[in-house]
């Protein structure tokens, strides 16, 4: 069951082989969800989902495809989940959709499900692309919510919608950097990350 | 002078990268040097222009509720709009196939150029992301769809351009070793986009 290539598959993503950190994949939609917890984390969930299932599907179907329109039914597999996972957003947690807009869509384009396809379903059996799934949609969600913790917390002071940091503080003067908000202190904050996460591994370092 | 304002809006203010952080994949692996980074950026625009509209037709004529009203009144109630995803997808990337093979045909220098980067561009999120936005903002017309398409195109290649002629210059810069590579990437990024934000609120006519 989990065997140490298992452990790997899972684990790895975590930290050392992080989709967004290291893989450099799937900065595009993550960042613009971070403004705020609530939706990242949604949108975390929702990319764990899509990416197990994307995972195991093109594993079962990887041996029946032909490589010059693989691309295609990866994209077609993945466009079907997306749309599934959009429905029961739109029907359960309408007000988070309507935040999250189109970027529950751009999961399709999502570097990350067309990396992790190409790169480990289309060579490993189900259980194991199940498992580098789950994985990475972790290692991605992890640094969303890092991301948006510090966002909402430095930009709005507040963590999940309620308010954290007390009131003397604001008697104080101290005040809400509406800076964090905006959209370009994301790619900051995960430039910090980078740096403080390259700092600890020194194997990754670039020259 | 709709269209204009609509124009210089999609390039400046709801710049793809900047405002929306779309295609920032193929943004950060492809901006190393110059002379490449303005072909993707070409290949990019141009595919925007091309499926933009297309798009636009798709959601007018076959997906919004009733859309389907001219083929017969029985189908008025007819709201596919679910299906959205899959089929802009499915036109993406059969236009960048199209494409491909065109330009192969037709202009072997620049196919050799862009050769490993136009297949890339069927999963570049600027395209689709385009393509959604165009949805939700309901332009009155495929002109409109166009314009957004071209605009968003042209901020995407001015913001390429601008961050792969700083990266070469950085080249020869001492910056702190974890930093290096990816991590100045982004921050620089950032430091653009809040440049960027100077344009806010800017309106023509």
């Amino acid at each position: 069951m989990l065997s140490k290539k298992n452990k790997e598959a899972l684990f790895n993503p975590l930290s050392k082989d992080n989709p967004v950190l290291v893989q450099i994949l799937g900065i595009c939609s993550s960042l613009a969800v971070t403004a705020s917890l609530e939706p990242a984390i949604v949108m975390g969930i929702s990319v764990i989902c899509v990416l197990a299932f994307s995972n195991v599907i093109i594993s079962f179907l990887r041996k029946t495809v032909p490589t010059n329109i693989r691309i295609i039914v990866q994209l077609v597999v993945v466009a079907a989940l997306v749309i599934i996972v959009q429905q029961v957003l739109i029907a359960y947690n309408y007000d988070v959709s309507k935040k999250l807009s189109v970027f529950i869509g751009l999961i399709i384009t999502n570097c990350i499900l067309m990396g992790r396809l190409e790169a480990f379903a289309m060579h490993n059996s189900p259980w194991p692309s199940f498992l580098d799934g789950i994985g990475n949609g972790l290692g991605y969600t992890i640094i969303l919510v890092i991301v948006a913790f510090f966002r909402e917390l430095l930009g709005s002071g507040t963590l999940f919608g309620f308010h954290v940091i007390p009131q003397w503080c604001y008697d104080h003067g101290y005040m809400d950097n509406g800076l964090m908000i905006l959209p370009p202190m994301a790619l900051i904050t995960l430039g910090c990350i980078i740096w403080i996460h390259r700092a600890r591994n020194k194997d990754l370092q670039e020259n | 002078m709709e269209e204009l304002n609509l124009f210089i809006k999609s390039i400046f203010i709801d710049n793809m990268i900047f405002a929306y952080f779309l295609g920032m994949c193929s943004f950060l692996a492809v901006s190393k040097n110059v002379k490449t980074a303005f072909g993707l950026g070409i290949a990019v625009t141009f595919m925007l222009v091309v499926t933009v509209p297309i798009n636009y037709m798709l959601n007018k004529y076959v997906l919004q509720e009733g859309a389907l009203q001219w083929l017969s009144p029985a189908l008025a109630g007819v709201d596919l709009s679910f299906l959205g995803l899959i089929l802009f997808i499915a036109v993406i990337a059969s236009a960048t196939q199209l494409v491909e093979m065109a330009v192969e045909k037709f202009s072997p220098s620049l196919y050799a150029s862009l050769g490993i980067f136009l297949p890339l561009i069927a999963v570049n999120c600027a395209i689709l992301g385009a393509a959604l936005f165009m949805q939700q903002r309901d332009f009155p017309s495929a002109w409109t769809a166009t314009v957004y398409g071209a605009g968003s195109g042209i901020g995407w290649l001015l913001a390429i351009v601008g961050i792969a002629a700083i990266r070469e210059k950085i080249a020869y810069s001492d910056i702190p070793k974890p930093l290096r590579g990816v991590g100045i990437a982004f921050i620089i990024t950032g430091l653009m986009g809040i440049a960027f934000m100077s344009f806010l609120g800017i309106k023509l006519g």
